[in-house]
């Protein structure tokens, strides 16, 4: 076995016994992306001294845990001090930033080694990591195809080996989608679990930082490294973070599993409702209760979610005005102009719809019938999950109606782009957390996402179903050719 | 029509963003789609219903005023596209 094929917990148990050293590892991934990353473009920046980035305080032997030399790959959108932080837009393209955000501190501080910044759709606004300044990435699985978005690079990356493990970030299903897409595991925790300090605001109320793995187990371990809370990030929940993989027990008898109706819907690919049905079948008979349940508003996410967030991105984004950082146009003939010429230059054409569909409902006349109307429809969409986990401990769907669609499909139309997010869109909005698990493959050989869904700040029973899962099947350890 | 060209430039101009004309008509197409799509919304009655805003209980984070270091001057400035001395420097303004 090649040791970039390990993850994070084989890896640390190799090191542990003293068969291989932090080094080895580095330089079995540095050799194998000299082999793919020309055909995959998982990364924006690889570094080249990785093993700088390491916290020096992190080498004291008795202290390494189980994260301590694993290199690790991170969304270019969360900042790492000296080192450049684009969030895949010429917007930032010669950004570096002075100080490293919460999440990259804390693995530092657990001994990992940063590999690199990963590919991502531009400010994280795209289903398909296609909108990226940098050009697209491509899934490993097939070249032809997108690995999802917006965190495309951080999954492509896991699943083509380039690193042992990711971290992404999730608006509206960034972390899930291309977790599905790629066939490897991907959380998004409770929206207040993971600081949000450093991480480039897209959709304030929407964003969350979260592991993207090869195994559950992973998932549970990257976990414990980033969570808690932040004096620094007043989102962040004064919940204390539980050892999750206390969670990874293999057990769910007795667990309530629901099913919510509205999640299979016409349209979808008929081998991913296969494959997600299958799964429950198999959870079924491990001893967990299958329930069938109504969500009766989650037509009506999608809508809702590009009027909240779209909104939010057009305020978070002002800042971008080519006068502290970043881009700026040259020539302008006074300071309005050199605004609006470098807006328009600095950004791709998804963030500027975004950035105008935002201003748009939020602008007199139209608040109240498009953002406040919004507002109202999201505690509809709470309702409808608080209802459900009154009978439910988790609840299971599929992550994306369909397998990974084709580069160039739907770039240049937005509403199918936006409609590609269906399933994902809701944990967002009730700020629950969603794991996405490999639990399949399609005809052509492209992976299926098995999503479950838990209560706030209940990580552990998603973790829990998610490895009882896992042990059953061995779609995990299924990799690429190439 | 939910959108007029008319409208995308005064939104253009809330936004500064500038829009060549053959943006603001391609711009005026996608948003009229989407706003189309989001009419939807409309046939929940959500007369009695509170805006959430955040879905988890949040209270205002207050803190001692403490003196404490700030960012030192040539790091705020280092990434300046433009700057004098210990400022950033921008185009005339009027």
């Amino acid at each position: 076995m090649n040791l970039y094929e390990l993850t994070i917990h084989e890896a640390s148990d190799e090191m542990r016994r003293g068969r291989i050293t932090s080094g080895d590892l580095m330089e079995s991934l540095k050799q194998r992306i000299s082999e793919v990353e020309e055909r995959v473009h998982a990364y924006v920046t690889i570094l080249d001294r990785p093993e700088e980035t390491k916290s020096p305080s992190s080498d004291r032997q008795e202290e390494q845990g189980p994260l301590s030399g694993i290199p690790v790959a991170v969304k270019d959108n969360m900042t790492t001090r000296g080192i450049r932080t684009t969030c895949s837009s010429k917007m930032l393209s010669n950004f570096i930033p002075h100080y490293d955000a919460t999440v990259v501190d804390r693995l530092r501080q657990n001994g990992v080694v940063i590999l690199g910044k990963t590919n991502m759709d531009e400010f994280a606004m795209g289903s398909s990591t296609e909108t990226s300044y940098m050009g697209a990435t491509r899934n490993p699985w097939n070249l032809e195809r997108i690995p999802g978005g917006s965190s495309g690079g951080s999954a492509a990356a896991v699943a083509a080996d380039e690193c042992i493990a990711a971290l992404g970030s999730d608006t509206g299903g960034s972390i899930r989608q291309p977790a599905a897409h790629c066939g490897v595991v991907g959380m998004k925790p409770t929206y207040g679990r993971v600081s949000r300090y450093g991480l480039v605001a897209f959709a304030s109320s929407l964003d969350q930082i979260g592991p993207i793995t090869k195994d559950v187990t992973d998932c549970a371990l990257l976990l414990n490294a980033i969570s808690g809370h932040d004096p620094r990030d007043s989102t962040s929940v004064k919940v204390p973070a539980p050892d999750f993989t206390s969670a990874l027990t293999g057990e769910v008898r007795g667990l309530t599993i629901g099913v919510p109706a509205e999640y299979f819907v016409e349209g979808m690919q008929p081998e991913v409702e296969d494959a997600v049905r299958t799964a429950l079948s198999l959870l079924e008979e491990r001893g967990a209760v299958i329930k069938e349940v109504s969500l009766p508003h989650t037509g009506y996410a999608i809508a809702t979610y590009y009027i909240l967030a779209t909104a939010e991105a057009s305020s978070n984004l002002a800042r971008y005005d080519g006068v502290k950082y970043g881009y700026r146009t040259e020539n302008a003939s006074d300071l309005m102009d050199m605004y609006m010429q470098t807006r328009a230059q600095g950004f791709g054409p998804e963030v500027k719809r975004r950035i105008m569909l935002g201003t748009y409902v939020l602008s007199a006349g139209y608040y109240d019938a498009y953002y406040r109307k919004a507002q109202q429809v999201r505690t509809l969409i709470k309702n409808d999950f608080d209802q459900a986990f009154q009978t439910c401990d988790v609840l299971i769907t599929p992550t994306s109606p369909t397998t990974a669609f084709r580069i160039g499909e739907k770039i240049n139309d937005p509403l199918q782009m936006y409609l590609s997010d269906i399933f994902t869109i809701s944990v967002n909005l009730a700020g629950i957390p969603g794991i996405s698990v490999p639990c399949g493959f399609d005809n052509s050989g492209l992976p299926i996402g098995l999503q479950i869904m838990g209560r706030h700040f209940n990580e552990k029973a998603i973790l829990r179903s998610a490895y009882a899962y896992e042990q059953q099947t061995d779609w995990h350890r299924k990799r690429p050719v190439l | 029509m939910k959108i007029t060209k008319q409208e995308v430039e005064h939104v253009s101009l809330l936004a500064r963003l500038h829009l060549s004309d053959q943006d603001k008509e391609l711009m005026t197409s996608h948003l009229d789609a989407i706003l189309t799509y989001m009419d939807k919304l409309n046939e929940l009655d959500t007369k009695d219903v509170e805006p959430t805003s955040h879905v988890i209980e949040v209270e205002n984070v207050v803190r001692e005023d403490q003196v404490r270091d700030s960012i030192p001057v040539e790091d705020a400035l280092a990434n300046a596209p433009d700057k004098e001395n210990d400022f950033f420097k921008v185009p005339r303004i009027l």
